[in-house]
């Protein structure tokens, strides 16, 4: 585990620099946006600019102060929004985890109960409609999804909010009700995260599952008595599920780059619409910052799946890795 | 998975009279009724992207009647959006966008995934590594995310959003090819090939890369598939040329009217939705038809 951790750190660091690096040779930069915003610059204010912004020192020096800022957790001041880079982070970052994992969760629930079922009923109805649904979530885009979701659910039958995360009137209101309310405006971008997801992890689920159904230990289980309900639940689910996991962490980029066009859709204040707002106005140090907090999201993904898959399979507890 | 896939030459020796390998993937494919349908309206939408534009010359970008004309009303097939432009002819005209983009993308990401993939699992050691860590670093970087960055710092130009697709969308191919690399480098012929005196380029590009590539053709055809998605994602989000259309960007800058007209949002969906499930359901087909030992589902 701490050689994973150590792996996880290395590439965090790979990403700053990369990241760094591609907006250091980029055409542009801060000085030339504050000179936009200010309607125009003569050479000696652009260059004050650079010299206040540290552009005018070579690019190994300024991507060395750039990293010792960041062990810091220092990511610079965003001039777009007036407020500190982490600051900005820290206020956005909570929706986008609450939403990256309920989608996971919903998928992963939804997906191995819909995959057992059909995989008990290879040629079921079910099975089918499972069949159509994979197809469903992996080609209808998913921000069209979340729009059909919205027509549908908020506007032509007002179920759910149409945006944003909490009922702005409950500032003052108990806790709880504050949690029910962000519980019904996460449903839908939720669910319309998780319908990308959802579908490869029930198809997987059922072949997994298909297969470990065959197995003779199976066959050996029936044959000795077990219910039906102990064979399928207690036996097969627990040796089928280590794929669909495994899956699962490797779709965290994937869950993280959707939240990113869900959060568009339905006004979720996460790091999604921050970005969007931050490439648009070209603040780097705010865009800078939110990659980096984006690919941490993906390596903790990445970890607590490491961990999971610890404890459904004990083949994998024993040795290192 | 792709560890199982059977050489063509083997099936052939099993078969009583032998067949032209292609002409056996052709009939599996065949018998799969529903990636056969799928082909024929994939084609009709790639006819209807290609000529389509000639044969219905509207411009795109003109405001030709009242806003939000719903479909079929006064000689609009498919009505106008939010400033009175011809829906129709954004279709036509953003599939020509979408599909170029999504295959150029997809030619260019299998590229850079066969190459990686390749070099890694033909030479081992620490090419492998160097090169399957650059790939777990790109698996890492959200790519929605990262290529945003690339188009907002390079500009929104139909070059830029296509290397910002490719670039960011090999690691699946990287890691096929490199599993079927490692598979086949092993095989008796490969050390026929080399003991004959064949060049590691030969035995790369030659020997083994001919006998990986049913897998990697499968992926390559799902690829096209999300490259469209991706590129609808970037247009939808605004990060794309704003002097073409595409179907993405129809519905993102439609999108804040769908109280007043759901359907100019509705539609060009619908079309991303039918291409890429078409691109997924020829995949499968041809999934099916060259790995036929897979088929057990």
């Amino acid at each position: 585990m701490a050689v994973r951790a150590g792996y996880a750190l290395a590439l965090l660091l790979a990403v700053v620099v990369l990241n760094f690096t591609l907006i250091h040779i980029a055409p542009g930069d801060i000085a030339d946006t504050i000179a936009g915003d200010m309607g125009g610059a003569t050479e000696e204010v652009m260059a004050q600019i650079r010299a206040d912004y540290g552009l005018d020192k070579p690019f190994a020096v300024q991507l060395g102060i750039y990293l010792g800022n960041v062990v810091r957790l220092d990511f610079g001041y965003s001039f777009f929004f007036n407020t500190p880079v982490t600051s900005l982070i820290a206020e956005r970052l909570p929706a986008t985890l609450l939403l990256v994992f309920t989608a996971q969760i919903f998928a992963l629930v939804i997906g191995v109960i819909l995959g057992v079922i059909s995989a008990r009923r290879p040629d079921g109805l079910l099975s089918h409609f499972v069949t159509l649904l994979a197809l469903f979530g992996y080609s209808a885009p998913v921000f069209w999804t979340g729009i059909m979701l919205l027509i549908g659910l908020s506007l032509l039958l007002p179920l759910f909010p149409v945006a944003g995360m909490i009922d702005v009137t409950l500032i003052d209101a108990p806790l709880w009700r504050q949690c029910l309310s962000v519980a019904h405006h996460l449903f839908l971008p939720a669910l319309t995260l998780a319908s990308i997801f959802l579908a490869l992890y029930s198809r997987l689920c059922r072949a997994s599952m298909l297969e470990v159904l065959g197995a003779d230990y199976i066959r050996t289980a029936r044959a000795k008595g077990l219910s039906e309900r102990d064979t399928v639940y207690r036996h097969a689910l627990k040796n089928s599920l280590g794929p669909v996991v495994t899956l699962a962490g490797l779709q965290f980029s994937a869950v993280v780059s959707g939240a990113v066009l869900v959060e568009t859709v339905f006004s979720w204040p996460g790091l999604g619409t921050l970005a969007l707002q931050s490439i648009l106005a070209r603040d780097t140090p705010t865009i800078l910052g939110i990659l980096f907090f984006s690919a941490l999201v993906v390596i903790i993904g990445n970890l607590l799946t490491d961990l999971v898959l610890r404890l459904i399979d004990p083949r994998i507890r024993g040795g290192g890795g | 998975m792709a560890g199982q896939t059977q050489q063509m030459t083997e099936s052939d020796s099993q078969t009583p009279r032998a067949q032209h390998p292609l002409r056996e993937v052709l009939q599996m494919f065949v018998g799969n009724r529903a990636a056969v349908v799928a082909l024929v309206i994939l084609m009709m939408i790639v006819l209807a992207a290609v000529f389509g534009p000639m044969l219905y010359p509207t411009d795109p970008f003109e405001m030709v009647w009242a806003p939000f004309t719903p479909p079929g009303t006064d000689g609009f097939i498919l009505g106008t959006d939010y400033l009175g432009r011809d829906m129709l002819s954004g279709l036509l005209n953003g599939g020509r966008v979408s599909l170029t983009i999504g295959l150029v993308a997809a030619l260019m990401s299998v590229f850079i995934g066969i190459s990686f993939g390749a070099l890694a699992g033909f030479y081992r050691g620490v090419v492998e590594e160097v090169l399957m860590r650059i790939t777990e670093f790109f698996q890492v970087l959200p790519t929605l995310l990262f290529s945003m960055v690339i188009v907002a710092l390079f500009g929104a130009s139909l070059t830029v959003v296509t290397i910002a697709i490719g670039i960011v969308s090999w690691t699946a191919v990287a890691r096929i090819t490199r599993a079927e690399f490692l598979r086949i480098r092993e095989l008796e012929y490969v050390t026929a090939s080399r003991a004959a005196g064949a060049s590691n380029m030969v035995l790369m590009t030659r020997v083994i890369l001919p006998n990986a590539l049913p897998p990697i053709i499968v992926q390559a055809a799902l690829m096209v598939g999300s490259a469209i998605l991706f590129e609808a994602g970037l247009a939808f989000l605004g990060l794309s040329d704003p002097n073409v259309v595409s179907w993405g960007q129809i519905i993102g800058s439609n999108r804040t009217y769908i109280l007043d007209a759901g359907f100019t949002v509705t539609i060009p969906g619908l079309a991303i939705f039918v291409t890429v499930l078409s691109i997924s359901l020829i995949g499968d087909g041809l999934n099916d038809a060259l790995n036929p030992k897979l088929r057990r589902r």
